[in-house]
């Protein structure tokens, strides 16, 4: 983990809606941005289970359903719900500064290394 | 020889009475007279009707079989004039005599109309029997100003009842509060603030000095001064026992008809139930004490004397506009001695006071929290010694052993007060009758059949008694709204509830998932008839960009070819678009449509746009299709033009959502080459008429379509499918294919309820339809003009990365 955050701004605040998500490609990574009431989340954009477009999932308190299997995950953790499921996503630190959505794209947890692994 | 029963008046308090009568050995012949032409009803329900939420045959207690089976004499719409008590007769207003050895007067209240000049003007109603709410219902209509007078429960319920039906209601009330004999100021504010919140107007306190208008009234005037505009009154500032009777025949009557303890009046063959009487003092208004008054009467007529009625518990438990409302014991806290404590949640519209004295229960007002009430009776009965409770005694630990919860209830006590069942019934049906469901609950005892406050405790109640109780199946739509449809279906119109998060924030988590949130969308749609708020975040992906979501993350896109027929210039345009967006696969499908694969949300409006037809809606539950065969305009056996039916067809009911998807076929004549008789509904070509089919399925399970009617015309056959059309939609559970909505409700009642129901109600069915379909359109429409920036569009990051330039 890096002590220094290397923030990439990515999108303005209106172009996600309330409670949906949407995918960005980053370079090589594709990233999904979730809005939550009064905050932003973003994880891996693609499903460990058969690579399903996460940003397209009904959001579910803090989790996200993907619509192609129903498998579903924590966005703040990027741990599947059901301990039954072994893969996770990745989740990237969010921050909003002047209505501009920031992503660190090399600050991707821990758990996403275990996934990669 | 049979002795001669008679009771006059067919309410609930008389025919509750006879109910019992029947359930002990008894040497009568029973006849009942009731002054209106209506079987036994439940009147705590008329404000149901009036608003639309169940039917008068829905609330009805008695039908005409339980007479005939009970061998009664039921004479409706006959109103008993005088009582000749030396002669043992009593006389109706036709100068009909019958006689009797035992007379029951459970003649009831009436509404009481306050000396205001005015009330005799048109359109000034009052709100108590059928009759009342039927003509009410023919006055009501959107935008009508109503003053009702009077904030008690009768009042609040009409009040309700009307604003449902678009009606703009204001409350108008003499006193500084609501209900203030059940509620003290605050609660009275707390149920105030709830009432404006559902768009109720509250003018309090607010003395009518006058009603004007030339004939017909045209609003209310104040003491003040003051005038409010109304094209219709409600009164509704009391009620007053019909008690004439009695003292016409010189009965011993001063506000009510004067009873003992056993129900007895001062004529020893005479005997008195209900809101006619007066006990003690007292009388009466709530429901509950007049069961128990039935109950102890049936004891004392059928040689059973002994059981006395002690008058009414002092606890009113009342359900007002959705607000739970408990009211026991002394709520005066001015009293010596006495301490409150209390809580407050103005959001969550919980308030609760108890008040106590020398550390015992005194009194308790709790407003939309009522889960405690029975431990709080408990206490207040019992006189417990609240010193250990005090800390939690706002909130009271639950049981862990729910046996012992249910075990602290009395048998004597009340759990259902609409309907005036005790705990000791319950578990004396659930023994006697091996129930082991709430439905088999209601069936046998009534219970939980009115308001549904009780519904929490009859489960509790069901699980420790019953050895082997079950789950209703279907009760609830997922564990975040946990309702079953019915009931959610009642909370979005009664509550006026507009999108999913309401309904989520008000009855559920707050969170919702993917079971639940779609099913609330359309559940919103459907009551609402598409004039909801409609919510993005909460439909499949499917239905945020109105394509099918394919296993690569792509789209296929179905343009709509009513009836399956197409034309070359169309086909043009699909070829096209085909090359011009490498489509990876063009497939015809099973349903007569062109399926193009693989497509890329981006590009959606643009191929859209390039095909210039409407969306074929083959992603969503909703109207897929119509399947048609060539019929009488080619094909040399067919008896029907089936294009031009299927294609009418397709147009009337496109662009509608559904429970499930639901798909429909025509076909020309019998062979069936469209196979309509495995369709969601079918019509099926004949020489000279079409038959209707219902419920087919080939898909997961294969059922041939049940026939819903024959008709003649292909006009009469578009009706037919949209009633059941409709019906479905508004009838099944979401995700319910046609097929299993029809086998679990049976296609006699559909039948009953669609193509055979009343015209009136033909006409409503018809009306929602007409009204969701005006507000239906072509979804792929948002492709020019989108819900959100991002619909389609896929976000470029703001920064240009080192390896790829690409505009923000």
């Amino acid at each position: 983990m890096k002590d220094v955050r290397d923030w990439t701004p990515i999108t303005k605040v209106e172009n996600i809606p309330s409670r949906e998500g949407r995918a960005v490609a980053v370079g090589d990574q594709e990233i999904a941005i979730f809005h939550l009431q009064d905050r932003y989340l973003t994880i891996g954009n693609k499903c460990p289970h058969r690579g399903g477009p996460l940003c397209d999932g009904i959001v579910s308190g803090t989790t996200v359903v993907c619509p192609l299997h129903g498998r579903r995950f924590d966005l703040e953790t990027g741990m599947p719900v059901r301990a039954s499921e072994p893969s996770c996503v990745a989740t990237f630190p969010t921050r909003v500064e002047d209505g501009i959505i920031f992503v660190d794209l090399g600050g991707a947890t821990k758990s996403q290394e275990e996934a990669a692994a | 020889m049979k002795e001669q029963l008679v009771v006059v008046g067919n309410g609930m308090a008389g025919v509750s009475c006879v109910e019992q009568i029947l359930k002990q050995p008894h040497n009568f012949d029973i006849t009942i007279f009731g002054d209106e032409t209506h079987v036994n009803y439940n009147r705590i329900l008329l404000s149901l009707v009036l608003a639309g939420e169940k039917s008068a045959e829905e609330i009805v207690i008695n039908d005409i079989g339980w007479y005939q089976t009970n061998g009664i004499r039921a004479r409706l719409g006959v109103k008993i004039a005088s009582i000749d008590r030396d002669k043992k007769v009593v006389i109706d207003e036709n100068g009909g005599v019958t006689e009797y050895d035992k007379l029951i007067l459970a003649t009831g209240s009436s509404a009481f109309i306050p000396p205001i000049p005015g009330v005799d003007k048109k359109n000034v109603h009052v709100f108590r029997t059928m009759d009342d709410t039927r003509a009410l219902l023919e006055k009501a209509q959107p935008g009508l100003k109503v003053a009702v007078i009077g904030g008690g429960l009768l009042g609040l319920e009409a009040a309700r009842g009307l604003q449902v039906r678009g009606c703009e209601v204001t409350v108008v009330r003499l006193m500084e509060t609501l209900m203030e004999r059940q509620l003290d100021a605050t609660g009275g504010d707390y149920l105030k603030r709830k009432i404006e919140s559902l768009g109720i107007r509250v003018m309090l306190p607010q003395q009518t000095a006058a009603l004007f208008g030339n004939g017909r009234v045209d609003g209310l005037r104040f003491a003040s001064g003051e005038e409010l505009e109304a094209d219709l009154v409600v009164i509704a500032a009391g009620i007053r026992p019909n008690a004439e009777l009695g003292r016409n025949a010189g009965l011993d009557v001063r506000r009510g008809i004067v009873v003992n303890d056993y129900m007895e009046t001062s004529d020893p063959h005479i005997y008195s139930v209900g809101e006619c009487t007066e006990h003690r003092g007292q009388t009466f208004g709530l429901v509950a004490p007049l069961f128990e008054q039935g109950r102890v009467l049936a004891s004392t007529i059928t040689g059973n004397r002994g059981t006395a009625f002690t008058g009414a518990s002092p606890a009113a438990k009342l359900k007002i506009m959705g607000v739970d409302i408990c009211s026991a014991g002394s709520i005066d806290e001015s009293a010596a001695g006495v301490e409150t404590v209390r809580y407050e949640d103005p959001s969550l519209g919980v308030y609760k006071k108890l008040l106590l004295k020398d550390n015992q229960l005194l009194g308790m007002i709790l407003v939309g929290d009522i889960e405690d009430e029975h431990t709080y009776m408990d206490w207040m009965r019992s006189g417990t010694d609240l010193t250990p409770h005090r800390r939690q005694i706002l909130f009271p630990p639950r049981e862990a052993d729910l046996g012992l919860e249910v075990a602290a209830i009395p048998d004597s006590d009340t759990i259902c007060g609409c309907n005036g069942v005790r705990k000791g019934d319950i578990v004396q049906a659930i023994h006697a009758h091996g129930i082991a469901t709430l439905a088999g609950l209601k069936e046998h005892t009534r219970a939980s059949t009115s308001c549904g406050t009780c519904t929490g405790l009859c489960e509790k109640l069901l699980r420790a008694v019953t050895p082997d109780f079950q789950e209703e199946t279907r009760t609830t739509l997922c564990s975040c709204v946990p309702f079953s449809y019915e009931q959610l279906r009642d909370m979005i119109r009664g509550q006026k509830l507009k999108s999913v998060e309401e309904v989520l924030n008000i009855y559920g988590n707050r969170k919702g998932c993917e079971v639940c949130k779609p099913a609330l969308s359309y559940l919103l749609d459907m009551v609402w008839c598409g004039d909801h708020e409609e919510d993005r975040s909460a439909r499949f992906i499917n239905d945020r960009v109105h394509a099918n979501i394919q296993k690569d993350g792509t789209f296929s896109v179905v343009p709509r070819m009513r009836g399956g027929v197409t034309t070359p210039d169309e086909l043009r345009r699909i070829a096209d678009v085909a090359d011009k967006y490498k489509v990876p696969m063009v497939k015809v499908t099973g349903s007569q449509r062109i399926d193009l694969l693989g497509i890329k949300k981006a590009d959606l409006p643009k191929v859209w746009a390039d095909l210039g037809m409407p969306s074929g809606q083959a992603y969503t539950k909703g109207v897929r299709m119509v399947k048609t065969c060539v019929g009488t305009e080619f094909c040399r056996f067919g008896v029907q033009d089936s294009t031009r039916a299927g294609i009418e067809l397709e147009r009337r009911l496109e662009n509608l959502f559904t429970p499930h998807k639901f798909k429909m076929g025509v076909v020309g004549c019998p062979r069936n080459c469209a196979e309509a008789t495995v369709k969601d509904l079918g019509l099926i070509g004949q020489d000279g008429s079409w038959q209707v089919v219902v419920g087919g399925a080939a898909g997961k399970s294969v059922r041939k379509a049940d026939l819903l009617i024959t008709v003649e015309s292909t006009e009469q056959a578009m009706e037919a499918s949209d009633l059941f059309f409709q019906y479905y939609r508004e009838n099944a559970n979401y995700l319910e294919r046609s097929y299993d909505f029809v086998e679990r409700l049976g296609i006699e009642k559909i039948r009953k309820e669609t193509v055979y129901a009343p015209e009136a109600d033909k006409q409503k069915l018809l009306d929602r339809l007409a009204r969701s379909k005006a507000l239906a359109k072509d979804a792929w429409l948002e492709g020019q003009t989108p819900v959100s920036p991002t619909q389609f569009v896929q976000i470029q990051p703001i920064q240009i990365q080192p390896r790829e330039v690409q505009p923000a």
